[in-house]
């Protein structure tokens, strides 16, 4: 069995590994009648890979067969690629058998698309259930939701799975429809929709009665496709906050677009990916889930595109320089965590300290912020704003020469190209 | 007259130490583990500490009103760092918190609570990535084995998160560094220690009949998810430091 199965794992975590998502955090299912597992309310990443993202969980797909023909997936019905499809007992084996060694925090199962979305998600929840049930497995367990499936099964799927997702993948519906001619948005938010009240629900229920079991602990997520479909950073960005508010969702992941196709709707092979562009939309997201920004604060018509220079939390302040400078030792947390150079962890940490005593600029930089963004836009004890009266094209200037930015060398290395 | 105490090298030896500081009112030089080197001046005399699980207990008890649960855990995890001159950091936190208002630990712009901020980080990274990067190998028994070197003593720190993870497994994670390992037999956590290491080759020859197969199962998933097009060592080898990878299997076969 063993070189079968080697191969399978190949194609399957191959065929997987465009998903991004890896998180296995948000749960806090506990280990019950000395069964086996738990899960991390934090998450923990047990290894990375070489490209530096994450392994959490064994992220693979039962079958990389698929019926649909969407352009921008390497599975896709069209492509000549080795097909090859996991037994339910190979899959329970796998987790379990990793999960004991400490190699994962789980599993994350998805699906090529065979015969049609039932029959998909039939297998999806079976395994799940099977881990569940018969291995009293207590670790995390992410299911893809298989839009068209009826509503039974993904209610089943939210009784076993910690975690549900549906992926976006193209941000536009125009997009999606020229790209994927087999999908709609229409019936991908179905499932979302019928997802979000049925926790809801649940959570609701638990507070009246504590026995009620857990749904989908950790809520759900979706990707969307980044670079494929020329949308702009716009569009992602209100997509998402729409998608956060509506729907609830724990998490938007944002995917660089890796050119896998000679489709002429598509990137060239060979084209790089956006990851800048990635890495600031990802920043965006931060600041509207823990800042409190809008999305209409970071991107709007005037300002469409995020600047790929410098973090979109200092453009932001550029922009708005008429409510600086912010005076660290009287200003609300909320206002002080919008200062470009301070986090999360920093304005926390100046709440604390400023009750024993006020604070100077040296207490900030040895508490961990980054003094030379932050310092065009605060005061405190002893100092005062740094040239106040420049412009913001002036300020971007002078941070950016004394910052060496980690992509720096991405940008020559683009330059030399031509 | 100045002072060097001389304790067990325990957590609550320490404590003992820190309760007589403020007992007798000594001026204290240095404060040392009674197994290293005895460095004596000609103003200083010594003294051995006996520890004393009373004194420990009203120790923690005045720190607890002070600064809670969660700052005590912060001087433990200072205590396990077994960074230079912790005994001291701590003894003088102490003073500090105990002439302090409560929640005196959250002063982040004094100097030493600062630096023991940050070692709580270190430790607790290290902690962090102790519940990741153990790797368990299957023996013939049944029991799964780990090796570790951690940078600080973290075994007292993740015990009993394997133990809730692992409730119906037997397993030892033994640090090579500190020459000491814990045991869950499925009931209670022992600690142990081998009279020799186990090397590569004696693990081999205990090995379960299955665990090859799974630890290549891994190395080719591992090999399987990463995407050539997005290679970035930088943030490959920051995430996953190399000196941990002689215990990661996806990182170097066993």
């Amino acid at each position: 069995m063993s070189d079968r199965v080697f191969q399978k794992l190949h194609i399957l975590a191959d065929a997987a590994k465009y998903d991004v998502s890896c998180s296995s955090s948000g749960s806090n299912r506990s280990n019950k009648n000395k069964g086996l597992g738990n899960a991390d309310q934090g998450g923990i990443c047990h290894s990375y890979t070489e490209d530096g993202r994450c392994v959490s969980l064994l992220k693979i797909l039962l079958t990389n067969h698929c019926i649909y023909d969407c352009a921008y997936c390497v599975s896709r019905k069209s492509n000549d690629i080795q097909r090859a499809a996991f037994t339910v007992q190979e899959v329970v084996d796998l987790t379990i058998n990793f999960y004991r060694r400490n190699y994962i925090e789980g599993l994350f199962l998805s699906s090529g698309i065979f015969k049609n979305a039932d029959y998909t998600m039939e297998r999806l929840v079976s395994i799940a259930k099977k881990l569940r049930q018969e291995h009293k497995f207590n670790g995390y367990i992410h299911l893809k939701t298989i839009p068209g499936a009826s509503e039974e099964l993904v209610h089943q799927a939210g009784l076993y799975a910690d975690r549900l997702s549906v992926n976006l993948e193209i941000p536009t519906e125009e997009g999606l429809k020229l790209l994927a001619p087999d999908k709609s948005r229409a019936e991908m938010i179905l499932p979302m929709k019928y997802l979000k009240n049925e926790i809801v629900r649940f959570k609701e229920e638990r507070q009246i009665i504590k026995s009620t079991p857990t749904f989908a602990p950790a809520g759900q997520s979706t990707q969307m496709i980044i670079g494929a479909s020329g949308e702009s950073d716009k569009h992602i960005i209100q997509t998402a906050q729409h998608f956060y508010t509506k729907f609830q969702l724990k998490r938007v992941y944002y995917s660089g677009y890796v050119p896998i196709s000679h489709d002429k709707r598509l990137p060239e092979i060979g084209s790089q990916v956006p990851m800048v562009r990635e890495n600031r939309l990802y920043q965006s997201d931060w600041l509207m889930r823990f800042y409190g920004f809008k999305a209409e604060e970071i991107v709007n018509d005037m300002y469409p595109l995020l600047d790929l220079d410098i973090d979109p939390k200092l453009s932001w302040a550029l922009r708005n320089q008429q409510l600086f400078p912010i005076d660290i030792n009287r200003a609300d947390y909320n206002l002080i965590v919008r200062i470009p150079g301070i986090g999360v962890q920093s304005a926390k940490k100046i709440i604390m300290a400023r009750r024993f005593g006020p604070l100077r600029i040296e207490n900030l930089q040895k508490l961990g912020v980054a003094i030379n963004r932050a310092k065009y836009f605060i005061i405190c004890l002893g100092f005062q704003q740094l040239y106040a009266d420049k412009s913001g094209a002036n300020i971007k200037q002078y941070i950016l020469a004394q910052s060496s930015s980690k992509y720096v060398k991405n940008n020559s290395e683009q330059l030399s190209l031509f | 007259m100045l002072k060097t105490l001389i304790y067990d090298g325990t957590w609550a030896g320490l404590l003992t130490t820190i309760f007589c500081s403020f007992e007798y009112k000594w001026q204290i030089a240095t404060i040392q583990h009674r197994d290293e080197p005895v460095q004596s001046g000609l103003f200083v005399t010594t003294e051995t500490i006996l520890t004393d699980e009373l004194k420990t207990k009203r120790v923690l008890l005045g720190l607890e009103k002070k600064i809670g649960l969660q700052g005590i855990k912060e001087l433990y995890y200072v205590f396990l760092s077994e960074c230079k001159h912790r005994e001291l950091l701590i003894l003088r936190s102490t003073h500090y918190y105990f002439k302090s208002n409560p929640k005196a630990n959250l002063n982040y712009a004094h100097d030493d609570i600062l630096k023991i901020k940050k070692t709580v980080r270190s430790v607790s990274r290290e902690r962090h990535r102790m519940t990741a990067f153990v790797r368990f190998q299957k023996m013939k028994d049944g029991l799964y084995f780990a090796n570790i070197e951690p940078d600080f003593n973290v075994l007292p720190l993740i015990a009993n998160f394997f133990k809730d993870r692992f409730a119906d497994q037997k397993w030892l994670i033994y640090d090579l560094k500190r020459k000491y390992g814990i045991y869950y037999d499925l009931q209670d956590i022992t600690e142990v220690k081998f009279s020799h290491t186990l090397d590569r080759n004696t693990i081999h020859i205990h090995l379960d009949d299955d665990e090859l197969h799974y630890s290549y199962l891994w190395k080719n998933y591992f090999d399987s998810v990463n995407i050539k097009e997005r290679k970035n060592t930088k943030l490959h080898v920051q995430s996953l430091p190399k000196r941990y990878w002689k215990y990661l299997n996806e990182k170097n076969l066993f």
